[in-house]
């Protein structure tokens, strides 16, 4: 929809550019800002003049997507990548509300940086240990885990000013073996529950819940759980809460029963 | 910037903010729709370098230099793609508003994408129909993307395309014929309410109030009159002292007048408490959020049994009977307490007895066009409204009453209307644009957005119902006591057609001995309820029908078996709970038959596997309707013809995707043994004919085509009766100059019929479904539908057949999904698609569609109304398969997956 309140609009071209005037904020893929009114927003600052799309594997086998990178491009790549946990970058772009279209335009740091509950590119770097370039308001650079950037549904830990310039996602866990369920309340609705969980080579373990609680739930193993004490954790995890999109209880039941099969999966 | 659409160098600036989608339609380009504005619903969707987008979510400078490729640019000049060509063909479209979006998307999928149905549901998620119920959407874009050039067998495009078929193919009635219209309509190129607007139009933005209930103390337009563009600022010091109801029948005195277009006191969340005018509808949005209003806040409540206790907050302390509020005291906008016998006896008394209250929630309609109204003065002084309505005639005489004009000074017209069912049986937008356009002295629009549709339109009444029902061991029906509180929200527009309607035919098709019926109707400081398809119906069937399969469960007995001993049948008074109906009459009957096809065809395999694990359980119900609203629908039609043997057919009634206008045209074919490409249509204009009550009640056919019959066959009894009797092909000329001076219009024979349509026929629909319910997360999945239709003879099979899938697929979102909900201020929670979840293609099964073999004595041909009633037995169906599968009886729609899985952890 048209921004009504929106008076400049300029391209970042370099790093000075990143420093906002009251009322702007930075615009990546557009698709949520352009999705409901904004009131109070004047400015926009788009990140598309950076570049910021790479999407590479670096020497150590890490692989390096740039912020800007459209999740449509994400899963194509991880379509035909052979990676062990490529897959699941797949799944978590399917997992979104958003059809093909949205993802076209949609990117990976956007995503991330909105922090809502049922951001699947988080799930994603979450599941997969991803780190977070940020480069903050104050022109220090921090390494951030991604899992840790949501502060609440919809809220991030990212000050005004910061950008996410790109994630990392570590080779141990590219090598890993995934899995993935999804669960909302119609069959391509925004996620009520996502879990997802990977097998380290080493047999360690990760599983994770999002969508289902405010925040990212991580929960580690040094080996593939039981399905009795994966649905006691995910029943004892923080966070779960009710909004059109599901009830805190239902999503919690439906969290442990769900992450038990991931578990499953894996094993 | 530069950039290109559909092959054509363009240069323009876009504003800052501004979307793609409100740039080129600035631009002229029309076809891209506006759906939701917020990329959930696909009907903007265009191609940018040939990726598809929504336009809506895509700033317009990122177009700069690049290719932009709308629905009316798919096909090369002025052709169509081949997926534009299949949903022509195909019939994949019935109000057509979404379908240019649907093109632009499925024009970018490949033959693999259609290859399997999930794969390609999945694809198009991001498009919505809120019409079709996806059935021939699915099927015209895999025979488009089929991949063979030849086509695929049983496809349209194999055979030539319909426009090219031999002439003399039979177009009348009973032909699967698609409208007229379907080339232009899937390219965009037909234009709907906002595509064509008068020069110069200013724009209307809305102040809502953001308490549930306030008095205005004052309102400061200052800094919103000094900005830029602004045109007027009008309060309720500007709007017309005078009372109304927005919901239109053709008795005025049906709704009770509680309303004005600007208030002192506001009664909901969103209510218009000012409107801004300006230049464009940006400065109007940024002007109006400057508007300064000091309110008093008032007590509120929001639950409607909370609402009639004693101390409640009062609403319409004011009104009184005269108004057509029954007890503002209580709140109590409508009641009604009658009953036949003494049931609490006939309860005692039965065999078995089944008690339960079930509630209903609130619906959108979720049209894909929203409301919005253009309101002009024109040149002969009339002030005329080009709006988005089922009912102009009803709007026009209502507007000039409100502004205290005469009628014959008023004009109101529809262009195409994308979607009502219901919605647009109302004077939501018109009555405002209109006073605007008055202050200002220019063409006013003032078009909705989607969140204005959830907050400021209506809802479906929500509905608490209470059954009571006994039976003897036999399962003949001994007592039935039906109790209904339903919710009218702010205001009591329909609140009392709904109720005693909804209480009407779901009670009286059952014969019970005794029966009690207590309703009423009640204010709350909610969004308001209104008229929704069914036409409260569904809320109280959906009770009742999960009562009677309760009893048939207790007494071992089939359910099908269950309606067919129990409902009325020919000779059978209708009675409710008083005096046995006198307008109704068993113009013909199919349950039976219903009931048979019904069970035959849910014997049919799974069309979708029942996962392992999940409980497997069937269901039905069955609804009646009445075949149009009582004590009279009016209709005028006329028909001409020249020399040429053209004709030209005039009818009052409104296309909103109902395909009245298709069966129109077919009329006049059968009557005259002409092609329908000879056939034009002047519709919902009141210019076009003297009065029409509009097209609700699904009047569509039954009324206003048979008026037009009426008027086709007045005008072949002229022709005829100045003409030589002579065989072979008419000479239209010789005919033309034969008939009587009576039926002379300048050149042209004419004849015109009115129809005060009094009598009225019943209709019946029975659904079934067999679902697997997995316990463990509340997921429900539709393994076979079916639904039966008592349509009489059916005039178009494949326009008719799309009216009772697309109400199943509301249905279905009623039953499973759907829910606008209220937060603890009285706010909706979810005004926006991404949170209200319309059914996308994948949520959408096939349901098998069977026809009774009636036809009736009162409608054209034997036709009867087919347009609301598939809708109605579609949750009740639902829920008795969900109890069957896992032996809890779900209570309350929508079953959605959370209250399924809470249902089952008990």
């Amino acid at each position: 929809m048209d921004l009504a309140g929106v008076r400049t609009m300029r391209t970042a071209s370099g790093r000075e550019d990143l420093a906002l005037a009251p009322g702007e904020t930075f615009m990546a893929g557009a698709t949520w800002l352009y999705s409901e009114p904004q009131p109070g927003l004047t400015g926009l600052v788009d990140l598309a003049g950076l570049g910021w799309d790479e999407l590479e594997l670096t020497m150590p086998g890490d692989l390096r997507v740039g912020a800007m990178t459209t999740i449509g491009d994400l899963a194509a790549w991880a379509h035909r990548s052979d990676l062990p946990a490529a897959p699941l970058m797949h799944q978590c772009a399917e997992s979104l509300l958003a059809s093909f279209k949205v993802q076209a335009a949609a990117t990976v740091g956007g995503n991330v940086a909105k922090s809502y509950a049922a951001g699947a590119m988080v799930a994603m770097a979450a599941t997969l240990d991803g780190v977070a370039d940020v480069w903050r308001a104050d022109g220090s650079v921090d390494e951030v885990p991604v899992a840790d950037i949501p502060a609440d549904n919809g809220v991030s830990h990212l000050g005004h000013g910061d950008a996410i310039r790109a994630i990392t996602l570590p080779s141990a866990a590219l090598a890993a073996r995934t899995a993935h369920r999804r669960i909302a309340l119609a069959q391509h609705g925004r996620s009520g529950a996502l879990l997802t969980g990977r097998r380290d080579t080493d047999g360690s373990c990760v599983l994770v819940i999002t969508a289902a609680t405010r925040v990212p739930v991580v929960l580690r193993y040094t080996q593939v759980p039981t399905a009795d004490a994966v649905v006691a954790d995910a029943l004892a995890a923080p966070g779960y809460y009710t909004d059109p999109l599901g009830t805190a209880d239902w999503r919690r039941g439906v969290s442990a029963t769900l992450l038990a099969e991931v578990a499953e999966e894996l094993a | 910037m530069t950039y290109s659409v559909n092959g054509t160098p363009v240069d323009a600036a876009p504003a800052p903010g501004q979307s793609l989608r409100t740039f080129l339609r600035d631009a002229g380009h029309v076809e891209v729709k506006k759906g939701c504005d917020s990329g959930d619903c696909g009907a903007c969707s265009v191609l940018l370098d040939g990726q598809a987008v929504h336009a809506c979510l895509t700033p317009a400078q990122r177009a700069e230099g690049r290719d932009v490729t709308t629905a009316a640019g798919l096909g090369g000049g002025d052709g169509l793609t081949e997926v534009q060509e299949a949903l022509a063909d195909h019939a994949g479209f019935q109000c057509g508003f979404c379908t240019p979006g649907m093109a632009v998307t499925a024009s970018t999928l490949t033959s693999e994408d259609v290859a399997n149905p999930e794969a390609l549901a999945q694809r198009m998620r991001g498009n919505l129909c809120r019409c079709t119920g996806y059935r021939p959407i699915r099927e015209a874009l895999t025979h488009g993307l089929c991949g063979s050039g030849e086509g695929c067998g049983g496809c349209a495009r194999t055979l030539g395309r319909l426009d090219a078929a031999p002439t003399g193919e039979h177009t009348g009635v009973g032909a699967s014929v698609v409208h007229s219209a379907k080339d232009r309509i899937v390219a965009g190129r037909e234009p709907f309410t906002f595509d064509e607007m008068p020069a110069d139009t200013a724009h209307l933005s809305v102040v809502g109030s953001p308490h549930a209930h306030a008095r205005i103390v004052a309102i400061d337009a200052s800094a919103a009159l000094a900005m830029d563009g602004v045109l007027a600022v009008l309060t309720h010091e500007d709007a017309p002292d005078v009372l109304y109801s927005t919901g239109r029948h053709q008795h005025r005195t049906d709704d009770p007048d509680d309303t004005r277009m600007l208030d002192t006191v506001v009664r909901y969340i969103g209510q218009r408490v000012a409107v801004v005018i300006a230049d464009t509808k940006r400065q109007a949005d940024l002007a109006a959020s400057a508007v300064m209003v000091e309110y008093e806040v008032l007590p509120h409540v929001l639950d409607p049994e909370a609402a009639r206790a004693p101390g409640a907050p009062l609403l319409h302390p004011d009104r009184t009977p005269a108004d057509r509020v029954a007890d503002a005291a209580r709140n109590v906008v409508a009641t009604v307490h009658e009953e036949t016998g003494d049931v609490e006896e006939a309860l005692a008394a039965s065999a078995v007895v089944t008690d339960g209250v079930w509630s209903t929630s609130r619906v959108s309609h979720a049209q894909l066009e929203t409301h919005g109204a253009i309101a002009w003065v024109a040149d002969d002084g009339r002030l005329t409204v080009r709006t988005s309505s089922q009912v102009p005639f009803l709007v026009r005489d209502e507007l000039a009453r409100v502004l205290g004009w005469d009628a014959e000074r008023v004009r109101v017209f529809t262009a195409r209307v994308g979607g009502g069912f219901g919605g647009k049986q109302e004077m939501f937008c018109e009555d405002i644009a209109a006073l605007a356009t008055l202050a200002v002295g220019r063409p006013v629009a003032y078009e909705m957005t989607r969140e204005e549709e959830f907050t400021r339109t209506s809802v479906r009444h929500p509905m608490r119902v209470r059954v009571r029902a006994g039976a003897n061991i036999g399962g003949t029906l001994t007592a039935l006591h039906v109790d209904v509180l339903s919710d009218t929200g702010a205001y009591g527009n329909h609140a009392v057609g709904v109720m005693f309607h909804g209480c009407h035919e779901s009670i009286a098709v059952y014969r019970a001995p005794v029966k009690r019926l207590d309703a009423e109707a009640v204010y709350t400081n909610n969004v308001p309820s209104g008229a929704f398809r069914g036409y409260g119906l569904g809320q109280v069937i959906f009770a009742i029908e999960s009562a009677m399969d309760e009893l048939a469960h207790d007494l071992g007995l089939d359910p099908f078996e269950m309606r067919r001993l129990n409902a009325v049948r020919p000779g059978d008074p209708f009675i409710v709970a008083g005096a046995p109906d006198e307008d109704l009459k068993f113009g013909s009957f199919g349950l039976d038959e219903c009931l048979d096809l019904a069970r035959e065809e849910l014997a049919g395999p799974d069309d979708v596997p029942a996962p392992e694990g999940w409980a497997v359980g069937e269901g039905m119900a069955a609804s009646m309707i009445a075949t149009l609203p009582p004590r009279g629908h009016v209709a005028v039609a006329s028909i001409s013809v020249g020399a040429d043997g053209r004709f030209h057919a005039r009818s009052g009634t409104a296309e909103f995707g109902n395909g009245t206008t298709t069966v129109h045209t077919q009329i006049v074919a059968e009557v005259f043994g002409v092609p329908r490409s000879r056939v034009r249509l002047t519709h919902a204009d009141t210019d076009a004919v003297k009065h029409d009550t509009g097209a609700f009640g699904s009047t569509g056919i039954v009324v206003a085509g048979k008026a037009l019959h009426a008027a086709c066959v007045e005008l072949r009894e002229a022709l005829l009766a100045g003409a030589d009797a002579s065989d072979g092909t008419p000479d239209w000329g010789a005919l033309v100059a034969g008939v009587d001076p009576a039926h002379r219009r300048g050149d042209e024979a004419w004849a015109e019929a009115f129809l005060d349509q009094r009598e009225r026929s019943v209709a019946f629909n029975v659904q079934a479904f067999r679902v697997a319910v997995r316990p463990d997360t509340g997921e429900v999945r539709i393994l076979r539908s079916v639904q039966t239709a008592d349509a009489g003879v059916v005039m178009n099979p494949q326009q008719c057949r799309g009216q009772i899938e697309g109400g199943v697929a509301q249905g279905i979102g009623s039953a499973l999904y759907e829910e606008v909900m209220i937060d603890e201020r009285g706010a909706v929670a979810n005004p926006a698609f991404r949170q209200y979840r319309v059914p996308q293609m994948a949520d959408v099964p096939l349901t098998h569609v069977r026809f009774a073999t009636t036809a009736d004595e009162l409608g054209p041909y034997g036709a009867k109304s087919m347009s609301e009633s598939p809708y109605n037995p579609v949750a009740p169906a639902l829920a008795n398969a969900i109890r069957r599968a896992v032996g809890v009886r779900p209570m309350s729609i929508p079953m959605s997956r959370d209250r399924v899985w809470r249902m089952l952890q008990a």
